[in-house]
């Protein structure tokens, strides 16, 4: 079974078109990995598919980051 | 104020022939049909199971795969379409000359099956499962957007929907652009891609389409006494329109003129034309007015000939009215008997192969013809392409709506 992180890191690849090993912890979606605001919207869909939850969207604007995406996730598991 | 002349400088296209213009051309040439069973869905359920699909199509030439992701299948080819034509007029863009060409790409129906995706989506999950990427993924004007987007280009930019007539009126809408000098250049056509449960689905209720199941490459038969319907297939066609000085002054390698546009409305039935044709004569006689064309200089129509009852006759008789003692004179073909019914694609992937037949000094098959129905007595150039000396060629579109266009196109 893959840990947390390796999972976000994977949708992130997935969905964003780019290779898991730019997905570095301190990754900005926009900024480093070419998303726009459409592509994070869909992005954070994913993760909530993945992870059997739902992110409110005031919860989904804070997470810009991979690592703000690991952090989420691990606070909310159920 | 003097009208600017129109010509054509790139040709692109993806049809259930081939995915380029020359595969495609050549293989209408040969009469070959490019219908077949669907396979890309489970049809099992539907009255009509056979299509025209593009096959072994390779987005990654035109776009990245994660780009293509968000777009409708129909954008997708639309793009690589325009592409290829750009490819084949060898214009530079830059910022001297990118705020001066425009694009007009249209759809019959847009991203039906991107619609059908996300409808599910909803029902089946909820609002919150839409994607973000599903309206501007499916939206009829997506290709003339993402093509601008992709190459910077500046000028109109809009997309019409006028059912089968759509790439037609693209292409008539955008060289008046030109000519009106609104532009020096205009990427235009038409793209569509229907073969979803919904457009099959829907066509068939509309018993629009044909159910010879048994025997597809046989489907497509305009005027012929068996005919009994089109054959809904999928593609794209695209060529770059440019001013005539604009053109000869950069040296592009001209393929043809546009000299000519006509449309017209039938004002008659949502789906049938009227028996006599009158809304399509009217529509031809208006483009040969709008070239300056005497109806004997014609020598070859592309026909809309979609293999139905009544618009195949409708259309005999149209061009009865129009040409007089010549209607028997000049070829007229239905390239559709090969490629099937690319609805918004259709005028445009016509109109391509209308300037290939005078740049070749051919007239395309129409496939199938084996016994002429009743009252359809034209040349309709049965079962091989004839060689034939081509000055002048029509290229003509109908739609539901009773929306009709047809363009002129001379020899330079």
């Amino acid at each position: 079974m893959s840990t947390i992180e390796e999972r976000v890191k994977k949708i992130v690849a997935e969905q964003l078109g780019v290779k898991e090993e730019e997905v570095t912890n301190s990754a900005s979606f926009v900024e480093d990995l070419g998303a726009d605001s459409l592509d994070t919207v869909e992005l954070v869909m994913a993760l909530e598919e993945e992870f059997e939850t739902e992110i409110p969207d005031e919860e989904a604007e804070k997470i810009t980051t991979v690592q703000e995406a690991i952090n989420y996730v691990n606070s909310h598991q159920k | 104020m003097s009208r600017r002349r129109v010509v054509v400088t790139g040709l692109g296209m993806l049809s259930p022939l081939g995915n380029t213009v020359e595969s495609s051309w050549q293989a209408a040439l040969a009469g070959k049909s490019g219908i077949a069973p669907i396979e890309h869905m489970d049809v099992s359920a539907f009255s009509t199971r056979f299509g025209g699909s593009i096959r072994d199509f390779d987005i990654e030439p035109y776009m990245s795969a994660k780009e293509a992701r968000k777009l409708d299948l129909f954008i997708q080819y639309g793009i690589a379409a325009c592409i290829q034509a750009m490819n084949d007029a060898g214009l530079d863009i830059t910022d001297d000359n990118r705020d001066r060409i425009g694009v007009s790409m249209g759809s019959g129906i847009g991203g039906l099956t991107n619609i059908e995706r996300n409808h599910e989506l909803l029902l089946n999950s909820g609002p919150r499962r839409i994607s973000p990427f599903f309206v501007p993924g499916s939206i009829v004007n997506m290709v003339a957007g993402y093509l601008s987007i992709q190459y910077g280009l500046r000028g109109p930019n809009y997309a019409l929907t006028t059912a089968c007539t759509t790439g037609t009126h693209s292409i008539g809408m955008a060289a008046r652009n030109i000519a009106y000098g609104e532009a020096d250049v205009m990427i235009a056509g038409g793209s569509e891609m229907a073969t979803s449960g919904l457009g099959l689905g829907g066509f068939s209720a509309a018993r629009a389409l044909s159910t010879r199941n048994e025997d597809p490459t046989r489907a497509s038969r305009p005027w012929d006494a068996e005919r009994d319907g089109f054959v809904l297939s999928d593609g794209s066609g695209a060529m770059v329109l440019e001013e005539y000085e604009h053109a000869k002054a950069r040296g592009a390698h001209i393929h043809a003129e546009l000299i000519g546009f006509g449309m017209s409305g039938d004002g008659f039935h949502m789906t049938a034309p009227p028996e006599d044709g009158r809304g399509a004569a009217m529509c031809m006689g208006n483009a040969l007015r709008d070239a300056d064309v005497a109806p004997e200089q014609v020598g070859y129509i592309n026909a809309h000939g979609t293999s139905t009852l009544a618009g195949d006759l409708a259309e005999t008789r149209a061009v009865a009215t129009v040409f007089g003692d010549h209607a028997c004179k000049l070829a007229m073909s239905s390239t559709k008997s090969m490629t099937g019914h690319l609805l918004g694609a259709a005028g445009a992937v016509e109109a391509i192969f209308s300037v290939l037949a005078l740049r070749d000094q051919v007239a395309p098959p129409t496939i199938n013809l084996d016994n002429p129905g009743e009252g359809c007595n034209l040349d309709y150039v049965a079962h091989e392409a004839q060689a034939r000396q081509l000055d002048v060629v029509i290229s003509n579109s109908f739609g539901f709506g009773g929306t009709n266009g047809s363009l002129v196109f001379r020899r330079l």
